[in-house]
């Protein structure tokens, strides 16, 4: 009996204890600069993001080893959104309030982003978002250095077309992301001369993993004597029972292929991929690229993890050009100033892991090269297709009929991420 | 009829007197007292008390249910999401022309799926008394049918928890349809104001902390005056003796079907009100697992106490803002822990130790 | 052999244009082994137009050694010597790599080479280049696959080599698919009697490239005999394929059912037999899938044999967790089931964190062994993959042994005495408390069986739980709590109630559809399919 009521004296004081604990603020320390890191770690989303929050706190690690950043030490504040979408506006307030971070990198999914936007421009805190997007948005206080629908589904159906591709399954997870392309890609691909009876599109809920009945559907498709492909925006987790069952149904890269835009590395590293070898992926960066600065990063990626089969991404890769730029950025303005650092990153430029450049554009989206590659038996990409020069993301898309008049442009006289090139006016979000 | 609704009951006391503390004290604490001062109350506290608290009049509206009428329902998080889908599609219409697209009358989710014209179920939402009494109609009249239909059949237990489950995890996905015309995965985001306040200044948010905490205060004293009625008293035997009940003549299914819509809107209340605090509502808040944490917010509280589940609801998020935070590697052992710690060794509830104490 | 013979998919038609183009050119000149030697040094360029060229013009040498290259090639086989520009075949064993002339086969000693990377397009071009010079190999399978491979190319050259083959095959089954080839290729012929006996030739044929080829034909045939005799075939075909699809459908619900069952029937134990609402359910199912892993990661080279042995790992592992799970938690709770709703969803929490923790956030690779893969071919429109056929038997199979179990042994006879009346059982010298335990280390084995099925259908990660609770809460109470068949029947009833709106509901829609159907279904029915009788169902 003792030892029972001893704990329920535990349980009610740390009751307590916690309910008084509620209005101690954070004391941030003054010779250390903040960085916030938000990226699920419990949740459905934690397979994705976990990985993202490890390399922000790689790069954290190495930038300290360089001697920080204006002669102070950075220091990441890590939390968990739990994969939560009120959660993120509760944690980004947290972060940017209580610690008063001087950036957050964080968010994996679009609704993710719309729930803390708000809560950055409020607060006017600094958002590196590393994901490719729909597009159509533009923040003062967010910096996209993820692929915007230019930078990876128009030059892939390019190339598909190039191949002799003339029927197009779009096929996608039921959300804004896939909605956008397919209906960039629909709009496109009239353009280009594909009647409406060769374009079958389908959308698929969230974590979908009965597949039987749509690769079937898109076996019947194909059969029908004109060279097919499927665009799939399919979301991480449903790819892999998606890919089992094409394999299985005997569906193969030659028959028909599958081009992703939302499958990686890191995806493929949940899968037997021997079946799937020739289906491909459109991305801005793969493991595969034979650089030096890809084999440094690969390397400092291992001895970080302590693990040297841990696989590396295009998502991962924004994360670095972002906090590579935001670093320049730091030290150009001077101070981690918000205003000072978003007018400053505007035009730096750092190197990405494919050999080329990345630049901070004035719409906060950054130059990427597109990269086709092919999945190979190991699981890795082989890179099949490439653009000659770096792509510049386009926060608004031209193949839209809402956004085709609008631009986003940060710097002075505009400063506006909505401007109406026709009525020449900033609709909405001004810089405020 | 008030006193003697709270006659007895001092757990319920303490809240009410602890809700007209903050009411007081919260807008003075983070609009008057200077930034620098300790006792300053920033934002973030206020939209996080001000969230805690629609948790836990959604919480009360669980017990009542649960605790007083024996529902086990595990769809209470249906009612509350719709609700605050009443009060989004209201502040959606609130947006106007301040959209990314500019469009005076279509959301910016509208314009983007190429729609020309706003959907019928859209109307009237620009009206703010319009979409105020949607929130509490909506999930009322669902849960009405829903609960005439299944009471009526006398469908009880188990059976009667996982049909609510089924229900609101056919509306999840249901609403994560785009073509559903409610914006998706993604939902209802980027409000701007509230009956002409901005939605982001400190003065709004202490009001809607106010508000919130004066519903939770009114929503207790409703669920008080109806337990302690003479109604209370035969929803307690339908609870503990439903066939009996029934053969001594009172109608138990409109008894129940009453009790579980009540119930129901005041879910609808706290997600309305929830909403324009956390700048969000999206499907997930159908999720059938969200309806889960709300019956376990009860269960750690203590149940059939009303002021318990107020209790538990504040607590539990309170452990998750905390954690979350504190050890955010980690943070589901110790929730998880707590949760079986307190099943096994307060069956009572958080509260009930208290109770016991006080009475020993 | 002549070159002229090579045969490409009938969707890449220019492809065959351009060989037919290049056969021309190389019928004059022939392609001396100098020039495949230099042509081979093409394959080491990086554009890949100019290695397709490459395989084109390989693919056309009248060379002999030209096979064995092609072959190498779409094996993956072939490499760049790294320091010597050359092109090698590659074998590696363990870390080295062994490398061979590719002309002569002799052997160059080990080195460092980097592989030959394939696009689409070339592996296409192979699979042609090599079916066409397979057409005459003396084993009739490779016979076959290159005659299959040959359905649908129209192309004259095509036309003769399958003609020729015709007259000297022996093989039954090869001289079927080469009449198919030669019937389809000929509905495209001058003269209407050739057409007209091309179409009878392919009556109640499965294969798309005959019904595609059929369509212009009884769309707009200009002999009307053709015409009315093609529209005839292909109603026929059409009505076939509509069976075909029926079954595949029936195939597909039975599918998903059998996952639905699977997921289910641990919790038909625990929370039908038992009444415990086990949340960590979800969480036993993903400990038998991560066992799955973990069993498959010590036994590398056992790939095709460790998932049977994964079975019982995974019903010991999840067992003993649901051993201790009731011996902790659950037994200080008979009697109040709602709270075990609570202590189980913090348990679930806890597994889940657990295996965040100490095995890794991200999902795990669970390979398929090669018996699980690919699928059983019926006919050319209907094929049943194999993993989900034998996850379908494997279900049923659980279902009989649990049945048996609960049946016929003493256990099964105590637990149903336990659920049934635990005072009485009690006072009649039954151990409740072991039964208890060992009743919910059963339920929970075997939702750790469920997990190993289910890894080989879908992701295996500490959120896989939570995709499947939801939907086995559903099934059991649907198919009658406390009731095993209920389970099965439930289970399968709405994996093909799925499977039938999906075509024209969508997925989405069908799984709403679903719900609703529960939800109704209940109030006709409120204690489900198969309601327990009893004393022991009030309450």
């Amino acid at each position: 009996m003792r030892i029972s009521s001893l704990i329920r004296q535990v349980v009610l004081g740390s009751g307590l204890a916690l309910s008084l604990g509620i209005t101690v603020p954070g004391h941030a320390a003054d010779d250390t600069i903040k960085v916030g890191v938000l990226h699920s770690l419990s949740g459905t989303m934690a397979i994705s993001e976990t990985t993202l929050k490890d390399t922000v706190l790689m790069l954290v690690e190495e930038q300290n080893k360089k001697g920080g950043l204006l002669g102070k030490e950075l220091e990441a504040v890590v939390v968990d959104p739990a994969s939560n979408w009120p959660l993120f506006a509760e944690k980004a307030r947290e972060l940017l309030e209580k610690d008063k971070v001087a950036a957050v990198f964080g968010c994996w999914t679009s609704v993710s982003r719309k729930s803390v936007l708000p809560v950055f421009e409020e607060l006017n805190g600094l958002l590196f978002y590393p994901v490719q997007y729909e597009g159509e948005e533009s923040s003062k206080n967010v910096f996209y250095t993820g692929a915007a629908p230019n930078q990876q589904a128009i030059p892939a159906v390019d190339y598909l077309m190039d191949q002799g591709v003339e029927r197009w399954v779009l096929a996608g997870t039921d959300y804004v992301y896939p909605r956008t392309t397919n209906k960039i890609l629909e709009a496109y691909l009239k353009q280009k001369g594909v009647a409406d009876e060769d374009i079958l599109i389908n959308y698929t809920p969230f974590g979908h993993s009965d597949w039987q009945s749509i690769v079937s559907d898109i076996k019947k498709f194909g059969s029908a004597g004109k060279k097919t492909a499927v665009v799939s925006t399919i979301n991480g987790d449903a790819n892999v029972p998606f890919y089992k069952e094409l394999g299985n149904q005997g569906i193969s890269a030659e028959n028909i292929p599958v081009v992703a835009f939302s499958v990686g590395e890191e995806e493929l590293s949940g899968i037997d991929t021997k079946p799937l070898v020739g289906h491909l992926a459109a991305w801005n960066y793969f493991m595969s690229v034979d650089t030096p600065e890809n084999a440094t990063f690969i390397e400092a990626w291992h001895a970080f993890t302590k693990d040297s089969k841990r696989v590396t991404n295009d998502p991962m890769e924004a994360h670095l050009i972002g906090f590579n730029l935001w670093a320049k950025a730091v030290e150009k303005a001077g101070t981690t100033d918000t205003d000072a650092v978003e007018q400053a990153i505007i035009g730096l430029e750092t190197p990405n892991l494919t050999g080329g450049m990345a630049k901070m554009l004035p719409n906060h989206h950054i130059t990427k090269p597109v990269l086709i590659g092919e999945i190979q038996e190991d699981g890795q990409f082989a890179v099949v297709w490439e653009t000659e020069e770096t792509v510049p993301g386009d926060a608004w898309s031209d193949y839209l009929p809402g956004s085709k008049d609008l631009k986003a442009d940060w710097t002075a006289p505009i400063k506006c991420g909505n401007y109406n090139t026709k009525t020449e006016t900033c609709l909405g979000s001004e810089g405020m | 009829m008030i006193i003697r609704a709270m006659k007895d009951d001092t757990g319920g006391q303490i809240l009410l007197a602890v809700l007209l503390a903050a009411v007081l004290l919260v807008p003075i604490l983070s609009l008057a007292v200077p930034d620098s001062s300790p006792l300053h109350l920033s934002t973030y506290t206020v939209t996080l008390l001000g969230k805690y608290l629609c948790y836990a009049l959604l919480a009360v509206a669980v017990d009542l249910v649960w605790g007083y009428l024996g529902i086990l329902s595990l769809g209470h998080g249906a009612f509350f999401a719709l609700g605050g889908y009443a009060m989004g599609m209201y502040l959606m219409r609130q947006i106007g022309d301040r959209g990314v697209y500019g469009d005076p009358v279509l959301p910016d989710f509208m314009v983007f799926l190429d729609w020309k014209e706003l959907p019928w179920f859209w109307q009237g939402f620009d009206m703010f008394w319009f979409a105020a009494l949607m929130a509490l109609l909506a999930p009322g009249v669902l849960a009405y049918l829903f609960g005439y239909l299944a009471f009526r059949s006398r469908v009880t237990g188990v059976y009667l928890s996982i049909i609510t489950q089924a229900l609101t995890y056919a509306l999840m996905l249901a609403f994560f349809r785009n073509e559903m015309g409610f914006g998706g995965n993604n939902g209802l985001t980027d409000f701007k104001d509230l009956l002409g306040f901005d939605l982001q200044s400190d003065a709004t948010r202490a009001g809607l902390f106010v508000a919130s905490a004066l519903a939770l205060g009114l929503g207790y004293l409703a669920c008080r005056i109806i337990v302690t009625s003479r109604l209370g008293r035969v929803t307690v035997a339908i609870r503990d003796a439903e066939s009996r009940t029934r053969f001594i003549g009172y109608r138990v299914e409109q008894i129940k079907a009453a009790i579980f819509t009540f119930s129901a809107m005041l879910a609808g209340l706290a997600g309305a009100l929830y909403v324009p605090q956390v700048g969000i509502i999206n499907p997930s808040e159908f999720s059938p697992i969200n309806s889960i944490e709300i019956v376990i917010w009860v269960a750690v509280g203590g149940r059939a106490t009303l002021y318990g589940a107020a209790v538990g609801a504040l607590m539990v998020n309170y452990g998750k803002s905390l954690f979350t935070a504190v050890f955010p590697d980690a943070w589901l052992f110790a929730l998880g822990g707590l949760f079986v710690l307190v099943t096994l060794l307060l069956p009572r509830g958080l509260t009930g130790l208290l109770r016991q104490r006080s009475a020993g | 052999m002549s070159s002229s013979r090579h045969g490409t998919r009938g969707n890449a038609p220019i492809l065959a244009k351009l060989l037919l183009f290049l056969t021309c050119l190389t019928l004059t000149t022939g392609l001396s082994a100098e020039t495949l030697e230099a042509t081979l040094a093409q394959l080491a360029e990086r554009s890949f137009k100019v290695k397709l060229e490459a395989v084109e013009s390989i693919a056309t040498s009248e060379d002999g050694r030209a096979l064995s290259i092609l072959e190498a090639l779409a094996a993956g086989e072939l490499y760049t010597w790294k320091g010597v520009p050359r092109v090698v075949i590659g074998r590696k064993s363990g870390r080295t790599m062994h490398l061979l002339d590719p002309l002569t086969g002799q052997a160059l000693g080990e080195g460092r080479a980097k592989k030959i990377i394939l696009n689409n397009a070339m592996r296409v071009a192979l699979r042609g280049a090599i079916a066409a010079r397979t057409l005459s190999s003396p084993d009739p399978a490779a016979r076959l696959g290159a005659a299959r491979e040959m359905l649908g190319d129209t192309s004259p050259a095509a036309t003769k080599a399958l003609a020729t083959q015709l007259e000297r095959e022996q093989d039954a089954e090869v001289r079927a698919a080469i009449t198919l080839a030669l019937a389809i290729a000929r509905l495209g012929a001058q003269e209407a009697d050739t057409r007209l006996a091309a179409v009878t030739a392919l009556e109640a044929s499965l294969y798309p490239e005959a019904r595609n080829a059929l369509l212009p034909l009884a769309e707009a045939d200009p002999d009307p005999a053709v015409k009315a005799a093609a529209t005839k075939t292909l109603e026929d075909i059409d009505q076939l394929l509509a069976w075909n699809a029926r079954a595949e459908t029936l195939f597909f619900g039975l599918s998903l059912g059998s996952v639905l069952v699977l997921a289910a029937i641990g919790l038909a134990i625990t929370f039908g037999v038992m009444g415990v609402i086990n949340m960590a359910h979800g969480e036993l199912i993903m400990l038998g899938a991560y066992t799955t892993y973990l069993v498959q990661s010590a036994l590398p080279g056992w790939i095709d044999y460790s998932l049977v042995l994964a079975i019982p790992a995974a019903f010991i592992v999840s067992g003993l967790f649901g051993i201790a799970i009731e011996r902790t938690v659950i037994r200080f709770l008979y009697g109040r089931p709602l709270e075990t709703l609570l202590a189980t969803f913090g348990i679930s929490l806890i597994l889940q964190q657990l295996v965040r923790t100490f095995i890794s956030a991200q999902n795990v690779v669970v390979q398929n062994p090669s018996w699980m893969s690919g699928s059983w071919q019926i006919n050319p429109a209907l094929a049943l993959t194999y993993n989900r056929l034998y996850i379908l038997i494997f279900a049923l199979l659980v279902f009989a042994a649990l049945l048996v179990i609960l049946r016929r042994t003493a256990l099964g006879l105590e637990v149903r005495a336990v659920s049934q009346n635990r005072a009485m059982a009690r006072a009649m010298g039954v151990r409740s408390e072991r039964v208890d335990a060992l009743t919910f280390g059963l339920g929970a084995g075997i939702a750790g069986v469920a997990g190993v099925a289910l890894s080989q259908l879908t992701n295996v990660g500490p959120n896989m739980g939570q995709a499947y609770i939801i939907d086995s809460f559903m099934v059991v109470v649907f198919g009658g709590v406390g009731n095993l068949w209920g389970t099965l029947v439930g289970g399968m009833t709405l994996g093909i109630a799925n499977k039938v709106m999906e075509p024209w509901a969508g997925a989405v829609l069908a799984k709403i559809l679903v719900l609703i159907f529960i939800i109704l279904f209940i109030q006709k029915r409120p204690r489900g399919l198969f309601p327990q009788r009893g004393r022991a169902a009030e309450g």
